[in-house]
């Protein structure tokens, strides 16, 4: 293995000794020698280890980036949007009742070779349908493998969603659903419905090592897996025969930096070529250091208070305009957001598809607030709370300030507003059961679709007690538009409803919207091609080196 | 000395099992089981969060689970990861010997400048040079080693182009492990220039994970020197017409390093825990940064076993420590 990849393995961080190497490793007849001369590899300083390298088990950003290069799905989503596009489904068909889709699987596809498997046929039907039954039907021999626990697969949703999966012939295969599900094309453009080798997993079952299929990945994508050295490297080598044509990195490696200060020095030092999470502190040195660029853009998130649309007085959607109105966001934006956020106006961020930017926010205006709250009959001063969770997430760096700058805004229009937090859990459960008043939270979308935060955040399904609806808000008008949205497979028309909803979601205001993060990733000059993806994933797919 | 070696080993017993049950109920003080730390804004239903504690046996009566650990840990067992599914022992080892390697070297280096600094302070007593010496032990004791290292990244590596940023090897080498320790596998590997890049890689690291034991070595080096120069057998020596030399190397110093090997022993915990900082700046692949992830993620397996192997490399060090003193000091051999 070791002289084998060696010239695979020529690398950046000592350019200089590269030519030497290429011409041993040409003199010897390694593989790859043709290539060597021009070997192009791209170090991306990655934040952290995998958990394994398969995304159907994994629930971190961190494991889906590993296995990505690796592998690949029915659909694709288009690098740097949340638009999808054909995978390794060439084409497909809906019926007309939206329930059965029927998928033409792409010929030819070439399945990876690792140390321990060859592989002895082309990519077809039955890696599908291993591929999803491993994660559907329990008495797949692989279901409990390492840990056997799907998450993303139950989130989405799609155990009960899948009626039935069948393989038509070689390269045909149908789901049908149990009910119409325009997003479904969307979920399967996830990272947790990759395909696998159902080859490499009976492989690996005979040898008794079914838990390699999880660590050793063999998939279809542009990139094979070469080694994984724990919390220190991810080596990958371009796959020669990727349906898609070779990618343009001959080597991609993972150099796990966990620190955000030492992810910065290596760049500047071009031990790695691009980088995720900066320190916010460090945007301003990014934005100036010759040889780096700094790409930003809206993260795929949205930070919110949800008001308790059960409680009076926050049941009148005029107390709700009220109170938009009586806090200041720009306030908090600047506080405690900096360069890392831009303020929210509609309850999904500006990079999914049907944002409405027609829609104008409230304006920050505490007499007219109070104006209002005496109009709709609150009498102040009022006691109530808002609650802050713990934890950072990505759209809400401080939650504990964000509270304390809504209670003081509140207090100027009469509401005595107690900042009440828990530990995590607790907190989510606590507020999904409607326990609050104003809770903060928000959301970071899975698949771009503007169903993923509309339905599932504001639907009445969701405002059940218990339900991710925190505002615990159903609205008739708004329901019956996301609904009839997820039935509808052509996008411009759902594009009409969704804007429409958030037409709504406005006039009734059940969320005081407050942020999207802003994602900032430096890359190296040398870098060409490289997108921030909009659904936070890190994808080098199409990217070259100058 | 055997008698005395194996009432330390059977003092072992209690004092392992105290860090078994230590680890197993403090992690489990902790808010949250690794379940629910997995789930995120969307929460978990009561039954997938039940059905997963079953799967993990978290659902279990406390001393139920313990009783079982216990049991798999006599036998050798530690058990798995609940993130990783694999062998807490087969991680544990993998990224050991990069601790153990980096822990090493920044000791040597805490030697190596700490104790002739500490003697050269005692001889020099009240000069300039002492002054400097205490004044740079503790300004290292006192410095924040997040700061300290990236200091130390931006003049060294980014201004200076001297020393790599992080990790262990340059990127353009790829060994497989066979011991574990990069100084050696570089060296049994044919990659020339392999072992370089090793070492080069350990300057930095080294230098920040050492300079606080550095600080501790010298100053104690300093106060047990001058302690023994005021002894009556110091006087004898040099009235007898020792050269100060021999008088100072053998006299003075092999008495002084008795508190001196105690403070490197202690050191080494010192070592152990700092080198969670020093790994996650330097994205060193060792256990402190390990032991971090398994804590935040709740992964109760890796965090027991990982403390539990840790304790036990204390210990180890610290029995050696107690060997060494008998070499150091007759008497003390004599005396058991």
């Amino acid at each position: 293995m070791r002289s084998g990849t060696r010239s695979g393995m020529q690398s950046s961080g000592a350019m200089r000794t590269l030519a030497t190497a290429a011409v041993t490793a040409a003199a010897l007849g390694f593989g790859f020698a043709g290539q060597a001369q021009a070997a192009k590899t791209l170090v991306y300083c990655s934040e952290g280890s995998p958990e394994n390298f398969n995304p159907q088990l994994n629930t971190t950003g961190t494991s889906f980036d590993a296995a990505r290069p690796v592998y690949d799905r029915l659909i694709d989503f288009i690098p740097g949007t949340t638009q999808t596009r054909p995978g390794l489904a060439e084409s497909w068909t809906v019926s007309e009742d939206g329930l059965t889709y029927e998928f033409k699987l792409r010929q030819g596809v070439k399945i990876h070779a690792s140390k321990t498997f060859t592989p002895t046929r082309d990519f077809n039907a039955d890696d599908v349908l291993f591929s999803f039954e491993r994660m559907w039907k329990a008495d797949n021999p692989y279901h409990g493998v390492s840990g056997g626990s799907y998450d993303y697969f139950g989130d989405m949703g799609m155990a009960d969603l899948i009626g039935s999966i069948e393989k038509v012939d070689d390269y045909t295969v149908r789901f049908v659903l149990t009910k119409p599900n325009a997003p479904f094309i969307a979920n399967l453009a996830m990272d947790f419905a990759a395909i696998l080798s159902a080859e490499y997993a009976d492989a690996m079952l005979k040898a008794g090592t079914p838990e390699k299929v999880d660590q050793e990945p063999v998939g279809t994508g542009p990139f094979t897996f070469v080694a994984y050295q724990k919390d220190a490297v991810i080596r990958y080598t371009a796959f020669d025969d990727y349906w898609a044509g070779k990618p343009k990195l001959d080597n991609l490696i993972f150099a796990i930096t966990p620190d955000a200060s030492t992810r910065w020095a290596k760049l500047k030092a071009d031990e790695c070529q691009v980088m995720p999470y900066p320190n916010p502190q460090d945007l301003e040195t990014m934005k100036g250091t010759a040889g780096v660029t700094l790409l930003q853009q809206p993260g795929l998130n949205v930070g919110y208070m949800a008001f308790n649309t059960q409680k009076p007085p926050f049941d009148k959607a005029e107390v709700r305009q009220a109170l938009s109105m009586a806090i200041d966001k720009e306030a908090i934006i600047k506080a405690v957001y900096g360069a890392a956020g831009q303020p929210a106006k509609n309850p999904i961020p500006p990079t999914i598809w049907s944002y409405n930017d027609s829609i104008e926010d409230y304006p920050y205006d505490p007499e007219k607030a109070k104006a209002m709250l005496a109009e709709a009959g609150v009498t102040t001063p009022m006691e109530t709370d808002v609650w802050a969770m713990p934890v950072q997430r990505p759209y809400n760096p401080d939650a504990k300030k964000i509270a304390e700058l809504i209670q003081a805004d509140l207090a100027k229009v009469g509401l005595n507003a107690k900042v009440v937090t828990y530990e995590w859990g607790e907190y989510r459960k606590r507020c999904q059961a409607g326990e609050h008043d104003m809770c903060q939270l928000g959301w970071t979308g899975d698949n771009g679709d503007p169903d993923n935060f509309l339905y599932n955040l504001l639907g009445c399904d969701a405002a059940r007690p218990g339900g991710s609806n925190i505002a615990k808000w159903c609205d008739k008008e708004f329901d019956d538009l996301v609904r009839k949205a997820q039935t509808v497979p052509d996008t411009a028309e759902r594009t009409k409803l969704y804007e429409e909803a958030q037409v709504v979601f406005h006039r009734e205001a059940p969320w005081f919207v407050i942020a999207h993060s802003i994602v900032s990733e430096p890359i190296s000059d040398k870098v060409v091609n490289y997108k921030i993806s909009p659904l936070g994933s890190h994808e080098f797919k199409e990217v070259d080196m100058k | 000395m055997l008698r005395f070696l194996a009432s330390r080993l059977i003092v072992l017993v209690p004092t392992l099992l105290g860090v078994i049950l230590l680890a197993f109920f403090l992690v489990r003080q902790l808010h949250g089981d690794a379940v629910e730390v997995r789930a995120g804004e969307r929460g978990i239903t009561e039954e997938q969060l039940a059905e997963r504690r079953h799967a993990l046996g978290l659902d279990r009566p406390l001393h139920e689970q313990f009783l079982s650990y216990l049991g798999d840990v006599v036998q050798g067992d530690l058990g798995k990861s609940y993130v990783t599914q694999r062998p807490v022992l087969d991680e544990f080892a993998e990224l050991f010997p990069a601790t153990i390697e980096l822990s090493v070297v920044a000791m040597i280096f805490a030697i190596v400048i700490g104790l002739p600094a500490g003697i050269l302070a005692a001889l020099t007593r009240g000069s300039f040079l002492d002054h400097g010496v205490m004044g740079a032990a503790l300004t290292g004791y006192s410095m924040p080693i997040f700061w300290w290292a990236i200091l130390l990244i931006v003049l060294f590596s980014n201004t200076l182009g001297l020393t790599p940023v992080s990790g262990r090897l340059d990127i353009l080498y790829y060994i497989e492990p066979t011991t574990g320790f990069m100084l050696i596998d570089t060296l049994l590997s044919d990659e020339a220039g392999a072992f370089w890049s090793a070492l080069h890689h350990l300057i930095l690291p080294s230098i920040v994970l050492g300079t606080i034991p550095l600080a501790v070595i010298a100053r104690m080096t300093r106060s047990a020197m001058l302690e023994v120069l005021g002894e009556d057998y110091i006087r004898t020596a040099r009235a007898k017409g020792l050269s100060p030399r021999r008088v100072i190397w053998v006299h003075a110093l092999r008495n002084a390093l008795i508190p001196v090997v105690t403070v490197i022993g202690l050191q080494t915990g010192t070592l152990l825990a700092g080198a969670v900082l020093t790994e996650t700046i330097f994205s060193w692949p060792g256990v402190g940064k390990w032991l971090i992830d398994a804590i935040g993620r709740r992964d109760f397996p890796a965090v027991q076993g990982g403390i539990l192997l840790i304790a036990m490399t204390i210990i180890a060090v610290n029995l050696v420590v107690d060997l060494l003193y008998g070499l150091i000091n007759p008497r003390i051999r004599l005396q058991k």
